[in-house]
């Protein structure tokens, strides 16, 4: 076996330790050496978890691999545990049984017998796993599927297409009286007559741009390909304004971890 | 090999590197950095300013740890605005690993608002944290209707019943509106079910990645205001009068984003000047 990995894997449990000690005698006045030494230890191992996915920018390594095992193992336990506890303890059994309700230490509400239809399409997905019974998982998917059908086609003709259609309906000219009114009330504030003009005539010319963009049945030539174009440009600031937002929200994300690092762990700057 | 070459040969580890190094230093050196505050911002604390002591508020905590750097500032300004004035706030956290980070905030923020403010906040009277429940829709659909449906108990497991701040408390028409901080495509079902199916005023804090697809439902007055990651965070900073991390961190945003720009200015000239040449990048 290489030396390399070795050494840098004893200097890393070193650091661990080393860090697990200091941070341990940091615990707030009044807290048991237990408590303290807990504290310690779960500090120093979130650090260690923070660096050895960033460790993943310089190259893949064991470190990183280890840290992503145990996110995606401790995430599927916690789901399944929260699973257990917010839904089947908290609302079906005090729905379905008083023994179970006194058992998990929950109120009985009353016996509703229309709960036990979930229970059962649970039991029938999980057939699934039956070589000879997998058909029935079938019926339990095609309720699942059936019922995200039917409550996504009202959701989505309504908050997606009519109101995004109806809110694109707005008016050129706005608040229009004439131009002497114009004139004479001429402001460049974000409220003011002409900043609204302009703004509903962009979305107007934006939306009906873009969609030209994608209407493939007429040749995009002369008038018509040059508001295919324009179409192509409010797509390129749309995605110009996505991708500021997503610099900021990783730098964020950088942020809030090297100022865990910096604070929490190495107390180098004020929280 | 000129300058420009050279640099598209850079390994990308340097810019990493740079990266780090910048932030390190923004953060370690403090200065002011300028925050403008944008009307849909001041439009959801102009709505919790209007609010009268003992009005009900619905805050929905819908982010995992994985957005808790952009999402922890917004429901702490909030939580403690709302707390400080007086308002009853109903908790729920529609993502999984989202009660951990939801219950924490709650305690920590009813230890900061009797610190501040000498006020008391008592669970069961002042707040109350209803828990996670699976399947966003769906729970957003059956709150609409009554909130002990999807939610018998609290996140303690304690009746709703028997909770005091619950009494006479049904669904969404009982309180003032739902303030959403989310980094899920929860967002959605919030938008068509609370606000389009129940009419609920919803405003919602988003992660800086999700924001810029979210400006059309403010546009179409689905939502009536929207926070777009930390600088949202920021901004509400600065209208609340509570500093904290996110307007701490708008100076390594301010920046970073120089960096960025100027790596995107190089490599756009290098590419120009090696296409005009007739090399490749």
């Amino acid at each position: 076996m290489r030396k390399g990995p070795i050494i840098i894997t004893a200097a890393v449990a070193l650091f661990f330790v080393i860090s697990w000690i200091i941070k341990s005698g940091g615990a707030p006045e009044g807290s048991s050496s237990y408590d303290a030494i807990a504290e310690g230890f779960w500090l120093t191992f979130a650090a260690f978890l923070t660096l050895a996915i960033l460790s993943f920018l310089y190259k893949d390594n064991p470190f990183y691999k280890f840290a992503e095992h145990l996110y995606v193992g401790v995430s599927a336990a916690y789901w399944m545990s929260l699973g257990f506890w917010t839904t089947l303890v908290a609302n079906l059994f005090p729905r379905i049984s008083m023994t179970l309700s006194e058992w998990f230490q929950v109120e009985f509400i009353s016996y509703q017998y229309h709960f036990w239809v979930p229970p059962i399409l649970g039991v029938l997905l999980l057939m699934r796993l039956s070589p000879k019974g997998g058909w029935l998982s079938r019926w339990a998917l095609a309720f699942i599927v059936g019922t995200t059908a039917g409550l996504n086609l009202p959701r989505f003709l309504r908050s997606d297409f009519i109101e995004q259609i109806s809110s694109t309906m707005l008016p050129i000219l706005v608040n229009w009286q004439g131009f002497g009114d114009f004139f004479t009330n001429f402001s460049l504030s974000a409220s003011g007559q002409f900043v609204s003009i302009v703004s509903n005539f962009l979305v107007v010319l934006g939306v009906l741009c873009g969609i030209i963009y994608f209407f493939f049945s007429k040749e995009h030539k002369g008038a018509f390909g040059a508001a295919s174009r324009f179409g192509i440009w409010v797509l390129m600031v749309t995605f110009g304004a996505s991708f500021g937002y997503t610099v900021m929200g990783r730098i964020s994300l950088l942020v809030g971890r090297l100022t865990f690092l910096l604070d929490d762990w190495l107390g180098i700057i004020s929280g | 090999m000129n300058f420009f070459e050279r640099l598209s040969l850079l390994d990308r580890r340097w810019v990493y590197l740079i990266l780090a190094a910048v932030v390190v230093i923004t953060v370690l050196i403090e200065f002011d950095t300028p925050i403008r505050v944008n009307p849909e911002v001041r439009s959801i604390y102009d709505f919790m300013e209007e609010q009268q002591p003992g009005s009900y508020i619905h805050l929905a905590i819908d982010y995992d740890p994985g957005s808790l750097a952009e999402m922890h500032p917004m429901t702490y300004v909030i939580m403690e605005q709302a707390l400080a004035k007086g308002l009853k706030v109903i908790m729920t956290a529609l993502s999984p690993n989202g009660p951990g980070m939801a219950e924490q905030a709650m305690l920590e923020i009813m230890d900061s608002v009797k610190l501040h403010t000498g006020k008391e906040v008592i669970y069961g009277e002042d707040i109350v944290f209803l828990g996670y429940k699976p399947y966003p829709g769906i729970v957003i659909l059956a709150m609409g209707q009554n909130y002990r449906l999807p939610f018998p108990g609290d996140y303690y497991n304690t009746s709703l019943d028997s909770i005091p701040m619950m009494e006479g408390i049904i669904n969404y028409d009982n309180v003032e509106g739902v303030i959403l901080i989310t980094g899920t495509s929860g967002v959605d079902f919030w938008i068509s079910y609370a606000n389009g199916r129940y009419n609920v005023p919803l405003a919602v804090g988003l992660t800086g990645v999700m924001a810029a697809d979210y400006y059309p439902y403010l546009k179409s007055g689905q939502i009536f205001g929207l926070m777009g990651g930390m600088l949202g965070a920021a901004e509400y900073e600065k209208l609340a009068g509570r500093p904290g991390r996110a307007m701490e961190a708008m100076r390594v945003q301010v920046w970073t984003h120089m960096v960025i720009i100027l790596f995107i200015l190089i490599g756009n000239i290098g590419y120009f000047i090696s296409r005009r040449r007739g090399g490749s990048v």
